[in-house]
């Protein structure tokens, strides 16, 4: 049986102080150590998922992680379990996570399992060992370029009821300021289309010159990539390049978190290099200019989405916005910015639901809603189109109808804006 | 063992379906086509069997123009040959002509099993497969499901009324109808279905059919509404109680 070898950097530098780790390297393994590591072995010769073989069992992920606080479940279990020979790709471990980056805030030996997530999915798809709801997702999205299964003929209808003008840069035949890309569930879920007509309300008050994409716009497939689908994100990533480098545009804002990592991040590896914002971020300089009249005299509180928190590090933007609106008590809960709880959507978790049930005591959503309401809040604030849906369904099934309302940035700036 | 799998593309009913209601012509032009669901059990079942006993499966299209990722996607699922039947076809070709050209097709290239989707959505007259078997003089049974290969015989079960369900037996060369796949259809990824279309090639054959008999279509219409359905509007516990009343007023209820 071929022993572990100790996993030391030679020499680690950490704030500008040179540590080498000669000095405080184990002498041989322990017993702890003496297992058969072929299992963990294929695992971490998958390109991506080499880190998860650094993990020295610590368990500050496991106290950050938001799985582990409804489930068996954190990276620190994923590596003992895969240590002890368990098989990830046949684990339901493998679809839990939601990518939310809590762990590797923290994880001293940088463990990182938004590389290892994708990357040991991406086998187990090709193994035909992922769940069926997500694989009716993935086949959604490669035919009809959204995951809802919606017509893409239709993906720009929400545009009737905005009732102001929202070009569409196939017949604007114009340069823009701004390209907005819509993204999915703001195109098509009927909550998701009240916060886009709020945002081109707010965007025609501001005198924005902007345009969208319309029928030919794709999901961005940040969150198929996350789940293992690379080569579908690989093929909306280029459809979208493509579509996107035949208009002439300044920027682009997006609506969706998600979308946001992929054009900062992914789209420049496809040839799609351009300035993004998220709309909050576009939207928080340009305050002053929006006319908020009308108050909103309530206690909200905002939820952080992972891929525009820790992720991308944005957690100014949607405060500023809320605190600009007259009566508006922003309220934080425990578990904000750096340390916000996930809604459970994120890295494919959005269509994972029943099968994520099956080894939870609660939705993340659930227990984001929960928190919301113990810190008092009548109105949970949140600007990832995932959110209003989950946390609407969320908010009926623990019982808190009528105590807690959902409602996304541009709907409180639209409404108090006198927009909507 | 040699499967062929037949498959085609219908109409995608996620979008509308675009008719000419004046002429009732159905615009082909217009629509968007997806694999016939049926025709993914099909492919599904030759894959276990596959899987099984190490068949060598084919997948065939008549090429109807948009036919080349529906074969490429069957490839990267398992398949180990792709066919597209070349000639006078277009997606208004009907079922007769397409069975004569696959039979011509099996009449050059033998296979032990055919298996088709039991129906497809489009004419809904699921006479494919019995329209190929009976232009080969082969055995043939439709709504199917549970295809095993037991010895030099294919043995399958088909459900009948009442609830009685029959486990029948037959000789190769054979076609078969499939109602369900044992397991749901597999999936591809993108990843697989592109390198396969780099890398493998679809055997492109002419089949050009002599004249068939045909059904002409006099013209597509959508049927006329008859009545209107009810919303019933109010709060949950409101809209339950209208319901029980309106079922007990019908006495579609007992108490
Ligand atoms: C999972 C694991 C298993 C191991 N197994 C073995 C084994 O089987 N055999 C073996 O020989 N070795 C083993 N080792 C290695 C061994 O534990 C270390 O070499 C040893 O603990 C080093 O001791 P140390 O006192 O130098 O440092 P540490 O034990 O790391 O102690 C450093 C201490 O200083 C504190 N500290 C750090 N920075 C500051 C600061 N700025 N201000 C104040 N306090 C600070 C830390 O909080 C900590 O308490 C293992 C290590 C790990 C992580
Ligand atoms: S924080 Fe990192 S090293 Fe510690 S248990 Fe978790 S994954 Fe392992
Ligand atoms: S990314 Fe989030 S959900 Fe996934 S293991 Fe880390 S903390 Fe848990």
């Amino acid at each position: 049986m071929q022993k572990a070898k100790p996993i030391e950097l030679e020499l680690a530098v950490v704030n500008g102080i040179e540590l080498p780790g000669h000095w405080n390297r184990m002498f041989e393994p322990r017993v702890i150590s003496e297992y058969d590591l072929s299992v963990l072995d294929q695992v971490t010769s998958i390109e991506g998922a080499e880190s998860l073989g650094y993990c020295y069992q610590c368990g500050k992920c496991t106290a950050v992680c938001p799985v582990d606080t409804v489930g068996d479940y954190s990276p620190r279990k994923v590596f003992r379990r895969t240590q002890l020979g368990a098989s990830l790709v046949d684990s339901p471990d493998l679809w839990l996570c939601t990518t939310c980056r809590n762990c590797l805030r923290v994880c001293p030996k940088e463990v990182n399992m938004i590389e290892i997530m994708p990357a040991v999915r991406e086998q187990a798809v090709l193994e035909g060992k992922a769940p069926e709801e997500l694989l009716t997702a993935f086949e959604n999205t490669a035919r009809y370029g959204n995951p809802l299964g919606e017509p893409p003929r239709k993906r720009a209808d929400w545009v009737k009821s905005a009732e102001v003008p929202v070009p569409v840069m196939s017949q604007h035949k114009a340069p823009v300021d701004v390209l907005w890309f819509v993204e999915c569930y703001p195109s098509y879920h009927p909550r998701g289309k009240d916060a886009s007509v709020a945002l081109a309300r707010l965007f025609n008050a501001l005198g924005v010159e902007f345009g969208i994409l319309g029928t030919e716009e794709k999901c961005s497939g940040d969150s198929q990539r996350m789940a293992g689908e690379k080569g579908l994100f690989e093929m909306l990533a280029e459809h979208n390049v493509k579509m996107l480098s035949k208009y002439q545009f300044n920027q682009i804002v997006v609506t969706d978190p998600h979308a946001f990592n992929a054009f900062l991040h992914e789209y420049p590896k496809y040839g799609g290099q351009w300035p993004v914002q998220h709309y909050t971020q576009f939207l928080a300089p340009l305050i002053d200019q929006i006319n908020l009249t009308r108050p909103i005299s309530k206690k909200v509180t905002f939820h952080d989405p992972c891929y525009l928190g820790r992720h991308n590090g944005e957690y100014e933007a949607p405060r500023n916005l809320l605190k600009a609106i007259p009566g508006l008590d922003l309220v934080e809960m425990g578990h904000c910015r750096e340390t916000a709880y996930c809604c459970g959507g994120g890295g494919g978790g959005m269509w994972l639901d029943s099968f994520v049930r099956d080894y939870t005591s609660q939705r993340l959503s659930e227990k984001r809603v929960r928190e919301a309401v113990e810190y008092g809040a009548d109105i949970l604030a949140v600007t990832c189109p995932y959110e209003v849906s989950r946390f609407e369904d969320a908010v009926k099934s623990t019982g808190n109808t009528g105590k807690l309302e959902v409602r996304d940035i541009a709907e409180l700036l639209a409404y108090s804006a006198e927009l909507i | 063992m040699r499967i062929l799998v037949l498959s085609k593309s219908v109409p995608d009913l996620v979008e509308e379906l675009a008719l000419d209601e004046d002429s009732g012509e159905l615009l082909h032009d217009d629509m968007t086509y997806v694999p016939s669901e049926w025709d993914d059990h099909a492919l599904e079942e030759a894959l276990l069997l596959k899987d099984e006993v190490g068949a060598e499966v084919t997948v065939l299209a008549v090429d109807t123009g948009d036919v080349d990722n529906m074969l490429f996607t069957a490839l990267a699922k398992g398949a180990d040959h792709a066919v597209k039947l070349t000639g006078d076809f277009d997606l208004a070709t009907s079922n007769r002509k397409r069975a004569q050209a696959i039979a011509n097709y099996l009449r050059d290239n033998p296979f032990d099993l055919v298996l088709s989707g039991v129906q497809a959505i489009d004419d809904i007259d699921g006479q494919i497969p019995a329209m190929v078997a009976g232009l080969l003089e082969w055995p043939h049974a439709s709504v199917v499901t549970e295809v095993s290969i037991q010895g030099d015989q294919i043995h399958f079960r088909q459900e009948y009324g009442g609830g009685l369900q029959a486990e029948l037996a037959a000789q190769t060369p054979l076609v078969l109808g499939i109602q369900a796949a044992r397991k749901p259809p597999r999936y591809a990824s993108v990843a697989k279905v592109r390198q396969m279309m780099k890398s493998s090639t679809v055997d492109e054959v002419d089949a050009s059919a002599d004249a068939v008999p045909e059904l002409e279509i006099r013209r597509f219409f959508k049927p006329v509404a008859a009545g209107h359905a009810e919303m019933i509007e109010g709060e949950p516990d409101e809209v339950a109680d209208r319901i029980i009343t309106i079922l007990k007023e019908r006495k579609l209820v007992r108490g």
